[in-house]
């Protein structure tokens, strides 16, 4: 049982969870993520680490309600307990100094993107961030973002914040402008399929963040695989984080629809 | 056999017993037959269908056993179980002493009762194969056995084994499957002050994730479990060690020495085309969404697909698992789909007999080469190439052979692919200097089980790749043996 000790809105259906975690706290690195059971009879849903506080033992989640089960944990109030939390899972972002490295993020990406972003910035990096939405209201943590990168770039849907445009919009116009050794996206897959072939026009290698289903989220179960570079690999360990060349996202939009 | 065992076949009372009936009077007693729930009522719900042995039935079995003077059935046993002396003991009508007996070389005897395969281990081995006649039922009546003992624990009319005083030292385990849960035991018993990390929610690995309800109810499981914590041992759940704890991390909490028995978690799948279609899955993904998730039951909330025709892949016991499960999640049609020919099957015999009985069709000589998709990406058929068997392979067994040209296709809507697991490489791959054969398992001294760093012991499949929950528990004894033998030294 870990506690939820607090709990803020990000819209209304997007919501940040500080929960209790003090091992996962100490051993979680950027690009880990955790596998939460909100309650007994309860699904096994892998989240991404916005943020940990070893000091406070405590791990920073952002969850978006998009069925059932992610739906219950943005239910819970501060006080209230998670039934299980396990992590940190999957590998660690490969952290170095690669010299530009642009960081996108659509939606809820944005969250496990900002302790990349952060590392890549201490590591020497300039770092670009494009954070992309729907709309105003679903661009979160910019300013936690504005405190790591060198340079912002809001993209919405709708023009109704920052540029009016899509997330590869916002990316090219980084990529014309100016040398960009790495890209970092994480947020819907369809994004990311997206950003992926705009960098491999202009060959800017470029790592993406896979969510996929899960049960164990420690190798034993398979749900998770996906095609990368031809030959079959399980996001939950030998990911999350894979050459976004070489994803078979179409398989893995596909699979996304398995329930 | 056991050399101090409390059951030695010297005592007066056993000669005795021996005395009571002719060898052909032993003979003529016909094998017992299990008691089991009806197929077309079984496949309706989760119930164990094996319903156990009366004590009646249970005596009168044990009054089969001749009591051999060298009982070449314990030679069959992987650990060496003293099976005449627990037999015996039944034959006699002490439970509570058959129950000892099996107790000083097995930790999990209500578990190895029930899916240990005694026709090729110690029932294999019996006497009676020579004489033409069926084996005595040996499996049944350590289940008895055990159950009874349990049943005894539970109402709190059996004493609790006792556990040597303190010595101050810690133990961590790596796990909680067989291996460890037996490990866990022994060492406690002798004193050490252990703890059990186990990455999932639940504790029993295997036994609890992979291996369903209806053949081993997860009550037999928390018994042990239960009687562990009674002894003293702790485990922590949600804690996968090289992720949540590294090594270091549980040399630095002080723990004098640590096994790992971190199991054969990672499925293998045959890469062929269409693998990744929605509805092709391992049988570890099907049977842990519906035994550790409860998937299917109402109220729970992970979802599992539910098809209509379905084809398991393989034909081990985890294949039979997975076949009865899919007909009692609803399955209209299921199909074993295996290349080599009934002969050849790993599964325990009484498995592919429960699942013919519950209507489970065997395509044998048939090989799974691709699987064909609707337009949504759901699996709608495999194309099967037909076998026929060839010399003997490296294994003993008549290697298939494809048939040329003779390629059928099958409508199916799900799949569970059931070819076998490999080591899972969490544990190995984040423990800096741990020898790992090319198979991925680890490089252990093979009496003492130490691994290539010092008081790191390993077991169970993580070593073995893939075996059964007898040798991994006889692993979690030996290394417990072996630590406590090094540890006692300093």
């Amino acid at each position: 049982m870990n506690k939820i000790l607090s709990k803020e809105y990000f819209s209304e259906k997007v919501v940040k969870l500080v929960v209790e975690a003090p091992l996962i706290a100490k051993a979680r690195r950027p690009g880990h993520f955790v596998i939460v059971i909100c309650d007994e009879k309860g699904e096994r849903i892998p989240l991404t680490i916005a943020d940990a506080d070893v000091k406070k033992g405590t791990i920073t989640l952002v969850v978006q309600a998009i069925g059932a089960s992610t739906a219950q944990i943005c239910a819970k109030e501060a006080g209230e307990y998670l039934h299980d939390v396990v992590g940190p899972l999957g590998r660690a972002t490969d952290i170095r100094d690669y010299g530009t490295v642009v960081c996108c993020g659509g939606g809820v990406g944005v969250a496990p993107l900002l302790p990349i972003l952060a590392a890549m910035k201490q590591a020497g990096n300039r770092v670009v961030a494009v954070l992309a939405a729907r709309t105003r209201d679903l661009i979160i943590l910019e300013e936690e973002v504005r405190r790591h990168a060198d340079e912002v770039i809001i993209m919405t849907d709708d023009g109704s914040y920052g540029r009016k445009g899509l997330v590869t919009d916002g990316v090219e116009e980084v990529i014309k402008r100016e040398k960009v050794d790495l890209v970092c996206t994480i947020g819907p897959a369809i994004m990311m399929k997206f950003v992926s072939l705009l960098t491999k026009k202009y060959e800017v290698p470029t790592i993406c963040s896979l969510n996929t289903i899960m049960v164990d989220g420690t190798g034993m179960c398979g749900a998770c695989r996906v095609t990368v570079g031809g030959k079959m690999r399980f996001v939950c360990v030998d990911g999350p984080e894979f050459d976004a060349h070489q994803v078979d996202f179409d398989e893995m939009l596909t699979r996304l629809r398995s329930y | 056999m056991n050399q101090d065992t409390i059951s030695p076949r010297d005592a007066q009372w056993r000669e005795e017993l021996r005395k009571a009936h002719t060898p052909k009077q032993r003979r003529e007693i016909p094998r017992v037959k299990m008691a089991e729930l009806p197929p077309s009522y079984r496949v309706s719900c989760n119930e164990e269908v094996n319903q156990g042995l009366s004590a009646e039935q249970a005596v009168l079995e044990a009054t089969r056993c001749l009591d051999c003077p060298n009982p070449t059935c314990v030679q069959g046993c992987p650990v060496g179980i003293n099976i005449p002396g627990f037999v015996k003991n039944i034959e006699r009508g002490d439970f509570p002493a058959a129950a000892a007996t099996l107790r000083e070389t097995s930790a999990l005897p209500a578990v190895c009762g029930r899916v240990c395969p005694q026709e090729r281990q110690c029932e294999s081995k019996c006497i009676y194969n020579k004489m033409n006649l069926p084996a005595v039922a040996i499996g049944y009546l350590e289940r008895f056995a055990a159950d009874t003992a349990n049943e005894a624990a539970s109402r709190g009319e059996a004493p609790i084994p006792p556990c040597a005083a303190a010595n101050g030292k810690r133990v961590a385990v790596v796990g909680s499957g067989p291996a460890a849960l037996s490990f866990a035991g022994d060492m406690a018993r002798r004193g050490y002050e252990v703890e059990v990390f186990e990455a999932l929610h639940e504790i029993g690995g295997v036994l609890k994730y992979g291996i369903p309800e209806f053949r081993l109810p997860n009550k037999v499981v928390d018994i042990e479990i239960d009687a562990l914590r009674t002894a003293g041992v702790k485990f922590m759940a949600n804690c996968v060690v090289g992720k949540t704890l590294g090594y270091d991390d549980l040399m630095s909490r002080g723990f004098d020495g640590v096994f790992v028995a971190s199991g054969a978690g990672l499925p293998r799948f045959m890469g062929i085309p269409g693998e990744n279609a929605i509805g092709v899955m391992s049988s570890n993904e099907y049977l842990t969404r519906i035994n550790l998730m409860g998937a299917g039951r109402p109220g729970w909330a992970t979802p599992v697909i539910k098809g209509k025709r379905v084809a398991v892949v393989g034909a081990g016991n985890t294949a039979m698992d997975s076949c009865r499960t899919a007909r009692r999640m609803g399955a209209e049609e299921v199909y074993i789909v295996y290349r080599r020919s009934e002969a050849e099957m790993p599964a325990r015999v009484e498995e592919v007999r429960h699942a013919k009985e519950e209507g489970v069709t065997f395509l044998t000589l048939h090989n799974p080469i691709e699987y064909l998709t609707d337009e949504s990406g759901r699996v709608k058929a495999m194309r099967l190439q037909r076998m026929e068997l060839g010399e003997p392979d490296a294994s003993g067994r008549r290697s298939p052979v494809p048939i040329e040209g003779d390629i059928v296709e099958m409508p199916v809507d799900e799949v569970i692919v059931s070819v076998g697991v490999s080591p899972n490489p969490l544990v190995p791959d984040s423990i800096e200097g741990l020898e790992v054969t090319r198979r991925g398992t680890l490089v252990v001294n093979e009496e003492t089980l130490e691994t290539t760093l010092p008081l790191l012991y390993a077991g169970g499949d993580i070593v073995r790749g893939g075996a059964t929950v007898i040798l991994a528990m006889g692993d979690g004894r030996r290394a417990a043996a072996a630590m406590d033998a090094r540890l006692s030294q300093k």
